[in-house]
């Protein structure tokens, strides 16, 4: 029995918001690559018309999180999971509108023919997409190993990365009219690195929540 | 803790007749430190604080197991004169409590009870005191009017005033905000910010974010027993007992 029941039911509602954000978030990264790998145009607008709803959400949420700090002085574990989803939002937010580029990118290609076909880029991206469904399982188990496991996977992103700069690279030095394309790809590869920076910080937020530590998984 | 305890509370025991209302309590505190004793209704906190300058001898069938060092000495030893441990260990309670005197000489009751009569030191003791616990100025024009007339929060700040005249080491708190209006709670809670630099102070309050923002440690009681002590800020951002936590976000019972 909970003295402070209806604070309690808020907290509880803002963590099915959060998650709720979360799976959409999760679905603007997976749709964005799907768009650009499948150069699906009408996919890559979907996922840009769609942003403003996470935003919205984004939005609410932060409010959300000052009004039960002001209102309700929350301590202990309850503070820190009103810290926990005000950091969490914005790292979802940032992966949201890297989708949203990624989307755009996929407009921009639609009259291009691919140099060669997509093989690491769907690779990384799958990468990055398994680290915040992960990040967002960790968040609802509590579950501290998977969030060192995610630590791990963003220095695999990290390699993916390397390996795609070096190549694109290569290929725009031997064939100068590739560096439209091979610009586009280099950014959407970047997003990807970033979108793993900021599932590894949803891993951090995670081991606050649960321990009260601030850590950094990726030194 | 670093440093020297300016109060040492060992295996202490307390029971009223045959209820038992304190379980082995081992405690130090710190000088010039603010620690913050909290925790239910009935949960021997206030019982506690009074342990501490042995206002409890005055109830009848208390008794009392263990030792409570002041500056290394035991004060439960037959040997302890009782109106030097209250005059070194001072306190304020609840509802602000002036005597039905004036201002000046509210202050000055525990300096004459003392025996000084020195009027210029005297004058010069009531200044600093009032000075010291943030009331000067607001009282200076009419020290010799009815102290009863000052609104509640002055009330409460003179008779921190009286007690700090006699030079306590350690301030004993019970509660001291909780007949007060928000501005004056600030004011208080101000000046026990002030009043660590050179005393210790040790307060009671169901207020958990009175605890939280004027109190370096905090000590969670419950039925009669300690459960955490910690930092303040540790303790109300991650507890490490699960009662602890349960109390201070409400889950309790």
């Amino acid at each position: 029995m909970s003295a402070r029941l209806s604070f309690h039911e808020e907290l509880e509602k803002l963590h099915q918001n959060l998650l709720k954000m979360g799976t959409m978030v999760e679905e603007a990264i997976h749709l964005s690559v799907k768009s650009l790998a499948d150069r699906n145009e009408d996919l890559a607008l979907q996922v840009i018309h769609h942003d403003d709803e996470i935003d919205g959400l984004y939005l609410d949420l932060e409010k959300e999180c000052f009004r039960l700090i002001a209102l309700q002085q929350p301590m202990a574990g309850d503070l820190r999971r009103i810290a926990t989803v005000l950091k969490v939002v914005t790292d979802l937010e940032r992966m949201a509108d890297h989708a949203v580029s990624i989307a755009k990118a996929t407009v921009r290609l639609k009259n291009e023919q691919y140099v060669k076909p997509l093989i690491d880029i769907p690779k990384m991206a799958g990468l990055a997409q398994s680290m915040v469904r992960d990040a967002l399982k960790a968040y609802i188990d509590q579950d501290l190993p998977k969030c060192y496991q995610i630590g791990k996977e963003d220095h695999q992103v990290d390699a993916l990365y390397k390996e795609i700069y070096n190549e694109l690279i290569g290929i725009m030095k031997e064939k100068p009219d590739t560096v439209n394309q091979g610009t586009q790809f280099l950014f959407v590869a970047h997003y990807l690195e970033r979108i793993g920076d900021h599932a590894t910080n949803l891993a951090e937020w995670v081991i606050y929540l649960v321990t009260g530590k601030l850590e950094e998984l990726n030194d | 803790m670093q440093s020297t305890p300016v109060v040492q509370v060992n295996n202490l025991n307390l029971y009223y007749g045959l209820t038992q209302a304190l379980f082995n309590i081992n405690l130090s505190f710190e000088r010039n430190k603010a620690t913050a004793l909290i925790g239910p209704s009935g949960c021997g906190k206030s019982t506690f604080l009074r342990t501490l300058n042995r206002m409890n001898d005055l109830i009848p069938g208390v008794q009392i197991q263990g030792d409570i060092e002041v500056n290394g000495k035991n004060i439960y030893h037959s040997d302890t004169d009782i109106v030097h441990l209250r005059k070194n260990v001072g306190m304020v309670f609840q509802r602000p409590n002036p005597f039905p005197m004036s201002i000046y000489d509210n202050v000055a009751y525990g300096l004459r009870i003392h025996g000084l009569k020195d009027r210029k030191k005297m004058d010069q003791v009531v200044e600093q005191s009032l000075q010291k616990a943030a009331l000067w100025n607001e009282v200076k024009d009419r020290l010799h009017t009815p102290a009863k007339g000052l609104s509640g929060g002055q009330q409460q700040r003179l008779v921190i005033a009286r007690v700090l005249a006699v030079e306590p080491e350690i301030i004993l708190m019970d509660e001291p905000t909780s007949a007060l209006d928000p501005i004056s709670t600030a004011s208080v809670e101000e000046l026990i910010q002030e009043l660590k630099q050179n005393y210790t102070v040790i307060i009671v309050t169901h207020n958990m974010q009175q605890a939280a923002r004027a109190s370096d440690y905090t000590t969670f009681f419950l039925n009669g027993e300690v459960v955490e002590y910690g930092a303040t800020d540790l303790l109300f951002t991650s507890p490490k007992n699960k009662r602890t936590e349960d109390y201070i976000t409400g889950r309790f019972g």
